[in-house]
């Protein structure tokens, strides 16, 4: 907990002009110490940059501006150092190996947002928001971090909780105030449409997240169909029509991500679908099977037919396997003539022409309608941005929705009361507060009783 | 060094009586040192026992091996079972317990105590020694040695009793204060705190015209607190109580007078109880409500007194003498005693120990209202805990410290050395988190094996717990083995009913899971010999058991937390990175396990984080 940690911070080593290596811990200013030629370096007064060398023994290794920031007022509340080198891979990675061999050790990685949090500068909340900000591709990606920081989705949240609350409050009253015939009674039929608006609330809250997951992810999209329909002349259409590119594609998804667009703000991640790079050797077509576990992978399919001929047999299968997933149908080569025949079709079809550049928009714009991310620009994007905040707010509503059957069962509202509580509990450890005494509190300020 | 007494209770409450009890019972030598012995088990306010979560406390202490319970049961002339439309794990008994018949009572039956020696004096001093303390000091100097001290004052430390402007130095029934215990306490590094509490008037039951107010009666059903004993009363011959509202009238009379109340006026320092306002706080609190609640309770069949129950107030007796007037049926009202709000000296509860014993004082333990708690059942519920841990320390053994998952007990005093408090406490059934458990049925199967352990009940007792655990076993399996097969006959019963049909021959068990069906009505098929109590327990188990369950899932993951002990001897200023408040904190309530320092306010996830992580390193895997 209390060693002296250290990492590169900037990204794209060897592109840019400048890289940032950080040192945070108690022995930071004593280890740069050791590297750095400027002596009055280590008594300088806090929130102050100096230049000098970092060297090796008496090597140079890169002239240097470092900046001195004194515990408490830093990143993470400690000592924190920043070291602004040149850019290139060899020199920032030297002087990190001497920070290293001088008794720092390698941060982990988001390890100076945990220290952050584990000193109590940001709650748990702000962390996950730092986080996303540093990830964040697209501006409504910053945005939708940004309002994680400063407390839009906190309030949102604490609002419905609040509603909560006042059905605890008004159970536990009754409770233990059985003879106070003056206040509301709580009946099966009273709780029932706070219960149920409680619901959509969270409902809503939760879907609207699920789309700012895919805003802060991208949409995965898979492009299947068989072979010589188009499909990689589809993807390079796609692609190559958007000049923002985005080129830095991190980790995990780099093996499966083909390529990426974004558009309207929203990243577009065309995933590997085998044999989309079709080779000479069509023959190697890839089978059904193979394209299944693909749309397994996507949050959606675009399924390419030629429209200049009759729909084969793995064409119908590729159909019926769209079925029950969300899916798009690219109709290709209508430049061609027609001679598919598609009937009983359930999912929005797109006619055009990868050729001629023809339907590639109205594609784009059928994704974003599939996920009724239209005006996501535009509005607030005060939502649950990480799948820890989902999955605890997706408990709470599978107790609401235990609480509203077992209402209608007759189950006494005391009992109701526990699965209430729990909901409430998990929704403010999403927003990382859950006090007991709240809910103590929140009876005598509404109620009044007593002998 | 000989000492007079092994343990010295100071106080003849609630929490003091069943703290000598305990002792004498558990055959050590005991005093109850009081200022009148005619005042021992005194009920200086509402005439009742129990009530909503606080019923359940009373069944506790008597499954631990009180007194409190059994007395109630022979004293009370109305009992009911609060939220018996409500859900099992919050119904509660309430009786109206005479307040000439339950001292008495008590009083006699600790007369007959062994190793129980009840002296008459005023205490105002502690012999201390290396922080020990070794006995008290009279007012008139002379020492009582002991191994331990309990003390259970009360309101009595530097009381004063306002009514209005006047302030007379005083505890409840015209008793003398004292006036040094606490000064003497504070001078030992005790922090002390001035809380407030009131009482309302009671009324001449001749002057009151009961016609015009509503009846409230007791139930038909027997029952009782006590585990061990029957009941002694016929439903038919209870008492009533009487249920009235506040007025127009009433309202424009308190707010015109509100500079003359003590309170209002300025002229009380103390914190009062948020649940226990006086009509005044009412009123200004709630403006837009037209009309509050009273209730008038007897307070006894010996004499004709009414207690006003909802009327607290600190106003001036002529007011007073007005606002009662202006209330349907008390228009001819003579008012034998006034309200009147009383302040009182109380420790901070954040230096006590779970176990009840001081952190500052060794052998010094408190329970009651000195603890900062309000409420008969709150300190008797202390005042067992106090005494079992007292004894349990002279007999050189790991103190009784009840869970929250095991008792409302355990819950107020985790919450009284977590928390702490800065008005009087009262325990409500919101605060209980795992109170589906907590139930007033099953108290005795909660605690009297924690009871046999320590030693507070005897093996007659202890055998009527393992009979009716054997019975509710035996009742299981029986249910279980009984399959209602469905003939025509069994149809028609059902249809008769407006019940759902059973598809298929189902055991009495699981049809006993559905909502609507009782052990009543499946009795109309077979005969289930077994007592209400045990068919009742059944029910409870077999209906609610998918959230009986949900809820053991909580108290398995809490116990581990509870498990992760904090060593007693831990340095807070050697854990780094803790935030400063959660340091100052913890070093204040110096909480015994993680689970109890995630309760602290004030301390984050990210300390608790940090302690753990620091346990683990500075003393390995044991508390992980």
């Amino acid at each position: 907990m209390n060693d002296t940690i250290a990492a590169i911070s900037t990204n794209n080593i060897g592109v840019g002009a400048i890289n940032i290596v950080r040192v945070s811990g108690e022995d930071a200013i004593s280890i740069v110490e050791k590297i750095f030629s400027n002596k009055n370096f280590s008594s300088a007064e806090s929130h102050t940059i100096h230049y000098g060398f970092i060297k090796d023994g008496n090597n140079v290794v890169d002239e240097v501006l470092v900046m001195l920031m004194r515990a408490p007022k830093t990143y993470t509340m400690e000592d924190v150092v920043e070291i602004n080198c040149h850019g290139g891979y060899a020199t920032t990675n030297k002087i990190l190996e001497l920070l290293l061999s001088n008794g720092a050790r390698l941060a982990e990685p988001g390890e100076f947002t945990k220290k952050a949090y584990l000193n109590g500068r940001i709650n748990l909340m702000e962390a996950e928001g730092v986080e996303d900000l540093i990830e964040a591709k697209t501006d409504l990606q910053s945005k939708m971090a940004l309002n994680s920081l400063n407390g839009e989705t906190t309030k949102l949240i604490s609002n419905l909780r609040e509603k909560m609350a006042q059905l605890l409050s008004n159970i536990e009253v009754n409770i233990d105030y059985p003879e106070y015939q003056d206040e509301l009674q709580i009946t099966k039929s009273n709780i029932r449409p706070v219960l149920s608006d409680i619901k959509i609330e969270l409902d809503r809250i939760i879907k609207e997240s699920e789309n700012g997951i895919l805003i802060k992810n991208g949409i995965n999209i898979a492009i299947v169909g068989r072979p010589n329909v188009g499909k990689s002349s589809l993807l390079n259409t796609l692609i190559e029509e958007d000049k923002a590119i985005v080129t830095d594609i991190s980790g995990t998804t780099r093996d499966i991500v083909e390529g990426q667009i974004n558009y309207k703000g929203i990243v577009f991640n065309f995933i590997d679908t085998a044999g989309i790079r079709e080779t000479s050797d069509v023959v190697e077509a890839i089978g059904v099977k193979k394209s299944i576990e693909e749309m397994n992978k996507a949050d959606i399919t675009i399924l390419v037919l030629n429209s200049n001929e009759k729909l084969t047999k793995e064409d119908k299968e590729l159909l019926e396997s769209i079925k029950d997933k969300k899916a798009i149908i690219f109709l290709n080569k209508n430049d061609l003539d027609k001679n598919i025949d598609l009937d009983n079709i359930n999912k929005p079809i797109i006619i055009g022409s990868t050729r001629n550049n023809v339907g590639i928009n109205e594609l784009k714009e059928e994704i974003i309608k599939e996920f009724n991310l239209i005006d996501m620009g535009s509005k607030d994007l005060t939502y649950l941005s990480n799948a820890r905040q989902i999955s605890l707010a997706k408990v709470a509503l599978k107790d609401i929705k235990h609480v509203i059957e077992e209402n209608d069962n007759d189950i006494p509202v005391d009992m109701l009361a526990i699965d209430i509580r729990e909901a409430w509990e998990n929704l403010g450890k999403v927003i990382g507060k859950y006090y007991e005494d709240e809910l103590v509190d929140n009876i005598f300020a509404r109620f009044c009783l007593g002998k | 060094m000989n000492f007079d007494y092994e343990i010295i209770v100071v106080g003849g409450g609630h929490a003091g009586i069943e703290a000598a009890h305990i002792s004498a019972f558990k055959g050590h030598k005991t005093a109850l040192i009081t200022i009148n012995k005619k005042n021992i088990g005194d009920m200086p306010c509402n005439p009742a026992i129990g009530g909503t979560s606080k019923g359940v406390i009373v069944r506790e202490i008597d499954a631990l091996g009180g007194l409190m319970g059994v007395m109630a049961d022979r004293s009370h002339f109305q009992i009911k079972m609060l939220n018996n439309s409500k859900g099992p794990a919050v119904r509660s008994l309430r009786c109206q317990a005479d307040k000439v018949t339950y001292p008495k009572n008590m009083q006699e039956y600790l007369d007959k105590m062994p190793n129980l020696d009840v002296i008459e004096g005023m205490v105002e001093d502690l012999i201390i020694n290396d922080n020990k303390v070794e006995g008290v000091i009279l007012e008139d100097g002379k020492k009582i040695t002991s191994k331990e001290v309990i003390l259970t004052t009360g309101t009595y430390l530097k009381a004063n009793i306002l009514v209005g402007s006047e302030n007379n130095p005083g505890g409840p029934h015209g008793e003398r204060r004292s006036n040094h215990l606490s000064d003497n306490l504070a001078k030992n590094g005790i922090t002390i705190q001035r809380l407030k509490t009131g009482t309302p008037q009671r009324i001449k039951a001749s002057s009151i015209d009961f016609s015009k107010m509503q009846e409230e009666f007791g139930d038909e059903r027997i029952w009782t607190f006590s585990h061990d004993y029957p009941a002694t009363y016929k439903p038919s011959e209870q008492e009533r109580c009487y249920l009235i509202y506040t007025n127009k009238n009433t309202h424009e009379l308190i707010l015109n007078n509100l500079d003359k109340s003590a309170m209002y006026g300025g002229y009380v320092t103390g914190v009062g109880p948020r649940y226990c306002p006086s009509i005044e706080d009412k009123l200004v609190r709630f403006k837009d409500k037209e009309r509050h609640q009273l209730f008038l309770e007897p307070e006894s069949l010996y004499y004709d007194d009414w207690y006003l129950q909802g009327f607290s107030t600190s106003m001036p007796r002529d007011i007073q003498d007005k606002m009662v007037h202006s209330l349907e049926g008390l228009e001819n009202a003579v008012i034998t005693k006034y309200a009147y709000a009383i302040e009182y000296d109380a420790i901070d509860p954040l230096q006590i120990k779970p176990s009840l014993e001081n952190k500052v004082i060794e052998n010094l333990f408190t329970a009651g209202q000195i603890n900062g708690t309000s409420g008969y059942e709150e300190a008797a519920g202390q005042g067992i805990i106090a005494g079992i841990n007292a004894s349990l320390k002279l007999e050189d053994k790991e103190p009784l410290i009840l869970k929250r998952s095991d008792a409302y007990i355990g819950v107020l005093i985790d919450d009284l050395v977590t928390k702490g408090t800065h008005e009087p406490y009262r325990m409500l059934t919101s605060r209980a988190e795992f109170r589906l458990v907590l139930r007033h049925d099953n108290a005795d199967l909660r605690l009297r094996e924690y009871a046999h352990e320590v030693g507070s009940i005897s093996e007659e007792q202890y055998n009527n717990y393992l009979n009716r655990k054997n019975k509710i076993e035996e009742c299981s399996n029986y249910l279980k083995d009984t399959k209602l097969k469905i003939t025509s006959e069994v149809r028609k019963v059902f249809e008769d009913n407006n019940m759902v049909v059973p598809v298929i021959t189902e055991s009495f068990y699981d049809l006993l899971k559905r909502p609507e069906i009782t052990l009543d009505f499946l009795s109309k098929f077979a005969r289930i010999p077994y007592d209400d109590d045990i068919k009742e327990e059944l029910e409870i188990i077999t209906k609610y058991e998918g959230y009986i369950k949900k809820m053991n899932k909580e108290i398995e993951k809490f116990k581990k937390l509870e498990d992760k002990k904090i060593p007693e001897d831990i340095d807070y200023s050697k854990v780094g990175n803790l935030a400063s408040e959660a340091r100052q904190k913890l070093e204040k309530v110096r909480p015994v396990s993680i689970a109890q320092a995630t309760r602290i306010s004030g301390v984050n996830p990210s300390d608790i984080s940090i302690l753990s992580v620091y346990l683990k390193k500075e003393y390995g895997k044991d508390n992980e």
